[in-house]
């Protein structure tokens, strides 16, 4: 009965679907902000980068929305998770000595593959989301290769809050330099280098230490059995 | 062929929205209607992306000084589906804490099970 | 070029719909991860290289591995 009504639930969705495709045209110009933000990006950020000068600096608000969004996320999953019961200690193997060396030689480069990537992200392809993801992934490779080790809890809480807290603060000095929340108040520099576009780079160095600390607390608690 | 030319992405996305939400409306176990959630996520990001295309355009970042800007992508797009990816992962690591949650006091995880019971 | 997607949108669904039938819940992580992957490659042939490095980075590594640390405190086979 409830396979049936399934099924005939999804020929409705697909037909509805299937109606609204075929008016739109692939390959056509769809929106006139698109264009406002190519022709002008550049003179009025200073960022190279149009996507990273449409994130953070003409929709900064989202960009917060969605960091508070992850912030809850990661508090519902400690909350759910830890019960304050004793651990059950469990037999582990420890891994091989070339598992355990090649682990730790290649943490440190992943990790300056991770600042690297959001460093720049206002010159390249990158910025601070995928930076934060190349960083948990290090901190995987640490969880999977080395029996037993985690990183301090004290640490990884004030990277994550530093993070969220440089943002606002940022945004709040551009209410208080300018006219409204998150004002690009820095000068803007030469186009295509380094010490560039304003604000833009800091904000994507915190962002990019808040969601890195972030997902390995979510990866540390997952793994913690208790 | 030119029918598969412009409508090849339309055609991908769509099939794995639909497959994502088969997933989630007829499968019983609780960790593969979250990897149906997934699939459904993935789709609809594709699709988002493949609004925004232009024929013939390209990335729009200003690497070197002389790149003509009417030929570029539409960035809007971009920018949204940036978002929503790292939502989108938020929520599949909220939704497994709970199910490691339901399996530690129903001893199961078959939904038709789970709603039988009372307490 | 256009034969090129149209493989790998036909890998991409197949990937999905063995997500589907398999009923080891390993095999269908690593069949989901295998469309997240092809999607990164369509997102760079779409022209957009910020959102192809952020869903390879994200649905490659890390959603494959809290799912199977998920399956591994939980059962592995679906009845």
């Amino acid at each position: 009965m409830r396979k049936i009504v399934s099924i005939l639930l999804l020929i409705i969705v697909a037909f509805g679907i299937i109606r609204a495709l075929v008016e739109i045209p692939f390959g056509t110009l769809k929106t006139e902000v698109g264009r406002y933000y190519i022709e002008k990006g550049v003179e009025e950020t200073g960022a190279v980068n149009i996507v990273t000068s449409v994130v953070v600096n003409y929709r900064a608000f989202d960009t917060l929305g969605e960091i508070v969004v992850l912030f809850i996320a990661a508090i519902g999953l400690g909350a759910v998770l830890r019960t304050g019961r004793e651990k059950k200690t469990r037999d582990v193997q420890p891994a091989s000595l070339i598992l355990f060396t090649g682990c730790r030689f290649l943490f440190p480069f992943i990790l300056i593959l991770g600042i690297y990537i959001f460093i720049h992200g206002h010159l390249t392809p990158g910025g601070g989301f995928q930076g934060g993801a190349i960083i948990a992934s290090g901190f995987l490779l640490i969880y999977l290769g080395c029996k037993e080790r985690r990183i301090s809890r004290v640490a990884s809480h004030i990277a994550e809050s530093l993070g969220g807290l440089v943002f606002l603060g940022i945004g709040l000095l551009g209410l208080v330099f300018g006219s409204y929340f998150l004002f690009n108040f820095l000068p803007m520099g030469t186009a295509n280098t380094l010490f560039s576009a304003g604000v833009i780079p800091i904000i994507y160095i915190a962002i990019g230490f808040k969601v890195g600390s972030e997902l390995a607390g979510i990866l540390d608690n997952l793994i913690e059995e208790s | 062929m030119s029918f598969l030319n412009s409508y090849i992405y339309y055609i991908g996305a769509f099939g794995l929205i639909l497959i994502g939400l088969y997933i989630m409306l007829v499968k019983h176990n609780l960790i593969k209607v979250i990897v149906g959630l997934g699939i459904l996520d993935t789709g609809v990001n594709l699709f988002l992306i493949s609004v925004g295309y232009i024929t013939k355009g390209t990335a729009p970042i200003f690497s070197k000084p002389g790149i003509d800007s009417q030929q570029m992508v539409d960035p809007v797009p971009q920018a949204l589906v940036l978002t929503a990816i790292v939502i989108g992962v938020a929520v599949l690591a909220l939704a497994l804490s709970l199910a490691i949650r339901l399996y530690q006091h129903y001893r199961t995880l078959d939904l038709r099970e789970i709603k039988e019971q009372r307490w | 070029m256009i034969y090129l997607v149209s493989i790998l949108v036909f890998l991409m669904l197949i990937g999905a719909v063995m997500a589907s039938i398999l009923k080891d819940l390993i095999g269908a992580v690593i069949a989901a991860t295998l469309v997240s992957i092809i999607a990164a490659i369509l997102f760079y042939l779409l022209q957009a290289p910020d959102v192809a490095m952020a869903e390879a980075a994200v649905g490659a590594a890390l959603t494959a591995a809290i799912f199977i640390i998920a399956i591994r405190r939980t059962e592995r086979y679906e009845k």
